[in-house]
């Protein structure tokens, strides 16, 4: 255990090939994935033993049976989940309030919206704060220590307020991701716009370089790694801040409102295709923001 | 911003500085109470909003000066750092007040501070019982029990670098889910009550806390694991006596971003179903009823509390990793 991370000795053999195949990365993934798995499916006939629907006595296969069956379990089977995420999506019309495409849809909507928002401002405000002394000194102090407190709690404030001055459905919800997106950009762009260190700035000065010219050449290129690493986060919480700025409106539409519907309605399997499909839309947005990211530092430059 | 290029004041200059901020604070002060006056509370005359923005401009030319002022490090420069966001947010709350006292926004769309001050103070003992049911039964055991099946599948996981492989990277990615979404699901397990709560929270602290803490038993440099191999140390005492210690700042990380998480994760889960009493069920109800003095009260407590509690583990990491920065240079001696 303690040698493995040291560099390899030149006197080490390598293990063999499939030694080698078998621990790597995806195979250690996988083999976690399964793990899980069968820890999932071992649950569900205890878990859900309890319930009046399911047969007292029985052997284990007709227990399994009778637990697969069910139609509100305890905890699902992960195959019925995955069929409930077919059926609501795949098999379902997108416009129907069933579907699951349509509920992702008014979800991601108000997602992408508050994420575009909230980064415009959080640029913004760095900007502001890497230019301004006083905005730094004033700003800065409060926007680190607002991350100690529970700012999406305020959430429903929101969508109340908002509501009863008659903006409903997608900007309020698109107001609270915005809101707790902008936080983590800040914070990550203040630092990529000061990553430069004062030897570059330096070289700046001698090409006597303006302020903008400074900000344009330097400034902002050496922050766009820093933007990538902060658009990550702020995409993961946008989702979250859409999800929960859907739970006080009551359940109309979105995915935090069929997690709710589910909940109120006792429905499992509405609750657990929810869930599922908010984790892969979340993997989805990292997985865009990713890409992009590989995308723009090839084109500016940086090595793969 | 042109101020940005005037030469630095002269520490003459300090005595002034320290005036004007004074003078913005009285100023500030002077407009929160005009505001209540009669006559301009709900209808305030033109000359009161530029008497407002004349306040404003002067603070922030305040904020300004503090700010350009050259101050040695040290205490002086400290206090200034204190003293320039405490005058910014002053100045933020001083506004809030003023434009709703002053313009006569109805409690129902933006209560002033002062009313949520009130409400704080008034309903103390509702406040405490919400507190006590989502912090003390649901937070904290939910934030020590997630943090420490995190480090302790963490501290196995760095035995198996097989599991470390496989979970690392799961972790990562169950890091990015809005994991806050199995609340309904812990609900139906669990019930109304704290229960669910504890397990949202474990579940939403324990992932963060397992890749912090994989993260820092990594971080130990070859030098001193090889000064340990020579003292012949098994894997239990480099475990203990460097690689722990060495992840300190690491788990300490883990848990600062878990004491948020954990309060977002228990107010949210209680929008799900609780019993009569909690910070979320608080929040939820009394916006449907449109009290929101009531709801920005809960949320000045939760503030407060997300805030002590992060100071707290600051505090404690202080004193557990103090060894840390000057570790290195005693080393190079």
């Amino acid at each position: 255990m303690t040698t493995e991370a040291l560099p390899a000795r030149p006197s080490a053999r390598l293990p063999s090939l499939p030694a080698r195949i078998l621990s790597s990365g995806p195979v250690a993934i996988a083999a976690v994935v399964l793990a899980i798995l069968v820890g999932w499916y071992a649950m569900i006939v205890p878990m859900n033993a309890g319930l009046p629907s399911m047969p007292k006595e029985g052997s284990y296969a007709e227990l399994t049976r009778a637990a697969w069956s069910l139609e509100r379990p305890v905890l699902p089977a992960p195959h019925a989940v995955v069929a409930e995420l077919w059926r609501s999506t795949v098999e379902t019309r997108m416009t129907s309030p069933r579907s699951l495409v349509f509920h992702g849809w008014v979800t991601l909507s108000s997602t992408l919206l508050g994420f575009a928002l909230g980064v415009a401002l959080g640029i913004v405000l760095a900007i502001g704060i890497v230019s301004v002394k006083a905005l730094e000194k004033s700003l800065l102090p409060w926007i680190i220590a607002s991350q100690t407190i529970p700012i999406l709690a305020v959430a429903p404030i929101i969508i109340v307020v908002l509501g009863s001055i008659g903006l409903t459905g997608l900007v309020p919800k698109a107001i609270i991701s915005m809101y707790l997106c902008f936080f983590p950009v800040t914070i990550g762009m203040v630092k990529g716009f000061t990553s430069p260190d004062s030897m570059q700035l330096d070289l700046m000065r001698t090409y006597s370089a303006s302020g903008l010219q400074t900000f344009a050449k330097l400034r902002w290129p050496a922050s766009v790694p820093f933007l990538f690493a902060s658009l990550k986060v702020a995409v993961s919480i946008s989702l979250v801040g859409a999800i929960v700025g859907e739970l006080p409106t009551g359940a109309q539409a979105g995915l935090g409102a069929r997690l709710l519907s589910g909940s109120y309605y006792g429905q499992t399997l509405q609750i657990w295709a929810a869930l599922f499909a908010a984790a892969i839309l979340a993997s989805l947005l990292v997985l865009a923001v990713t890409l992009a990211e590989k995308v723009t530092l090839r084109l500016m430059g940086g090595r793969p | 911003m042109t101020a940005a290029a005037l030469p630095a004041p002269k520490a003459a200059g300090v005595a002034g500085v320290a005036g004007t901020a004074l003078a913005a604070l009285a100023a500030l002060a002077g407009v929160a109470l005009l505001a209540h006056r009669p006559g301009i509370a709900g209808s305030a005359p033109l000359w009161f909003w530029a008497l407002v923005v004349a306040a404003w401009a002067f603070t922030w030319w305040a904020n300004q000066r503090m700010s350009l002022l050259a101050l040695p490090a040290g205490a002086a420069e400290r206090t200034r750092d204190v003293a320039v966001p405490l005058l910014f947010g002053l100045t933020c709350f001083v506004l809030w007040e003023v434009v709703c006292v002053g313009a006569g926004v109805p409690l129902v769309l933006m209560p002033p501070p002062s009313a949520i001050l009130e409400r704080l103070v008034t309903s103390v003992p509702t406040l405490a019982a919400d507190f006590n049911q989502t912090f003390v039964r649901a937070v904290i055991p939910g934030w020590a029990l997630g943090s420490a099946a995190g480090f302790a599948v963490a501290v196995v996981a760095d035995r198996v670098p097989f599991l470390r492989r496989g979970l690392l990277p799961l972790g990562n990615f169950v890091s990015a889910l809005p994991i806050i979404g199995i609340a309904p699901i812990m609900v139906m397990w669990f019930g109304f009550d704290w229960h669910s709560k504890v397990g949202v929270v474990v579940v939403m602290t324990f992932f963060p806390m397992l890749v912090n803490t994989v993260a820092g038993l990594g971080a130990s440099g070859h030098l001193e694991r090889d000064l340990m191999r020579s003292y012949a140390a098994g894997s239990w005492d480099m475990l203990v006596k460097l690689r722990l210690p060495a992840a300190l700042p690491f788990i300490f990380n883990g848990l600062k971003i878990n004491s948020t998480l954990a309060l977002i994760g228990a107010i949210v889960a209680e929008f799900f179903g609780t019993p009569i009493v909690g910070m979320g069920f608080r929040i939820s109800t009394e916006v449907g009823r449109l009290a929101l003095d009531m709801v920005w009260a809960e949320i000045v407590v939760a503030a407060i509390a997300g805030t002590l509690f992060y100071g707290a583990i600051a505090l404690v990491e202080r004193a557990a990793t103090f060894w840390h920065p000057s570790y290195r240079p005693a080393r190079g001696r």
